[in-house]
């Protein structure tokens, strides 16, 4: 029973963590390692809210985890209905977390290659920018299309009337930089979460929490080549320009949006201007402890107890 | 000779110019003083777009009538709502500069424009 409580701990733990990291403001100051957590963290709760269940279920067998399930399958009726509800509950938890991520890989596949059959037909290229596309609308916007083999980069009309070419320049490598970086890969097990959990508070604050660090990772690899102002302005401008959410009964992204300080965007700008990056070792112990938080649930799978 | 998805955005060009469609003599036509393309070009790419649901087609005698399916402003403007996500859906399918704001906010981040650009 040991290694099932030991799972159960660790699932409780890691939301714990999670709940904890939604609050925190140390991890923008490195927003690449906090990434590396928050997907630890998750990989965690899940493989060990799934092993408490199935290691309550098999624990009369006393064979840990992965021996125990091996077991139930060849022998069922050894074990009593509560047992067999738990095993079943966790097959079923494990298969709807694949599920739901198959689902969401699906859609945004789907919605994508229309993206792009759309971008053929209707946006054009600019001899001055080239590698990005210019769509003839006078809203701003500015976004990326990631993929495999090509990967593209959009900017509206409205976005060039806004923006002098050096913020215009910053924005692009911005959206470079999410290309290059994969960071739609990276929200991808997030969104599908949320789709699991569409009331949860906690899921929502995570996916807000993960999509503000992988700006903040975006923004700092355009600040690189170039003065960090210019993207502070860009992002000012672009985001000030830009229409508020209205569509009726959707609680849009920024439905809880604030206007102090505590705005996305001013918090990324601040940040721009004053950058203060973790040191170096304090990284280097971030991401080993990452990987025990990661790796711990599979240990416990296989511990016999 | 440019790619197929160069011309089959000439094409559209074309139907969207139209009021009542073309058919694929009529669309090669139209296109013969910029370029020379042969009749199963034509028909091919029409084909294509039709398959991606972007025509609709209807027979007119042994040949087919093709209509575009939406105008050129409408899929601007289904491209804008999901490039200012406001579509309702927070999918992971673009990756986005800046998210949309509320008026509230836009005031704040126009004092912070002015308080970044003063220094």
């Amino acid at each position: 029973m040991t290694g099932t409580a030991l799972l159960a701990l660790v699932a409780a733990g890691s939301a714990l963590g999670a709940h904890r990291l939604t609050h925190a403001r140390w991890t923008w100051r490195t927003p690449r390692t906090a990434i590396v957590l928050w997907q630890a963290l998750g990989l965690a709760w899940g493989l060990a809210s799934i092993g408490t269940l199935l290691g309550f279920g098999v624990a009369p067998y006393g064979q840990g985890v992965v021996v125990g399930v091996a077991r139930f399958f060849a022998d069922p009726q050894a074990l009593s209905p509560v047992r067999i509800a738990s095993v079943a509950a966790g097959l079923l938890f494990m298969l709807l977390l694949i599920a739901m991520l198959l689902v969401a890989i699906v859609g945004v596949f789907r919605a994508r290659r229309r993206h792009r059959a759309l971008l053929a037909l209707v946006a054009h290229g600019d001899p001055e920018m080239p590698g990005t596309l210019v769509l003839d609308h006078p809203a701003a916007a500015a976004y990326c299309v990631p993929g495999v083999r090509s990967s593209k980069v959009v900017v509206s009309a409205g976005t060039l009337e806004i923006l002098g070419p050096y913020e215009l320049a910053a924005v692009l490598d911005h959206e470079r930089a999410h290309v290059r970086e994969r960071h739609d890969l990276v929200l991808l097990p997030f969104t599908s979460l949320r789709r699991i959990f569409p009331q949860s508070r906690m899921v929502g604050r995570t996916l807000d929490a993960v999509e503000l660090l992988v700006e903040m990772a975006a923004d700092d690899r355009a600040r690189r080549h170039r003065p960090a102002k210019e993207l502070a302005t860009a992002l000012l401008r672009f985001a000030a320009a830009r229409p508020a959410p209205t569509p009726a009964g959707t609680l849009g992204a920024t439905g809880t949006a604030t206007a102090d300080e505590t705005s996305p965007i001013v918090v990324r700008v601040r940040r721009l201007l004053s950058p203060a990056p973790l040191p170096r070792p304090l990284r280097g112990a971030m991401l080993a402890g990452a990987t025990l938080v990661a790796v711990l649930p599979l240990i416990l799978y296989a511990i016999p107890a | 000779m440019k790619g197929l998805g160069e011309l089959e955005r000439t094409v559209m060009e074309v139907l969207w110019d139209r009021d009542n469609g073309a058919t694929a003599r009529e669309v090669g036509r139209a296109l013969a003083d910029e370029r020379d393309l042969a009749h199963t070009t034509v028909m091919t790419v029409l084909d294509r777009l039709a398959k991606k649901g972007f025509l609709v087609r209807e027979r007119e005698g042994r040949a087919w009538r093709y209509r575009p399916v939406a105008t050129k402003e409408a899929y601007v403007a289904e491209l804008m709502l999901g490039a200012l996500n406001m579509t309702g859906d927070r999918d992971a399918a673009l990756a986005y500069f800046a998210r949309s704001v509320s008026g509230d906010e836009a005031d704040l981040l126009r004092r912070v424009l002015d308080e970044v650009e003063g220094t």
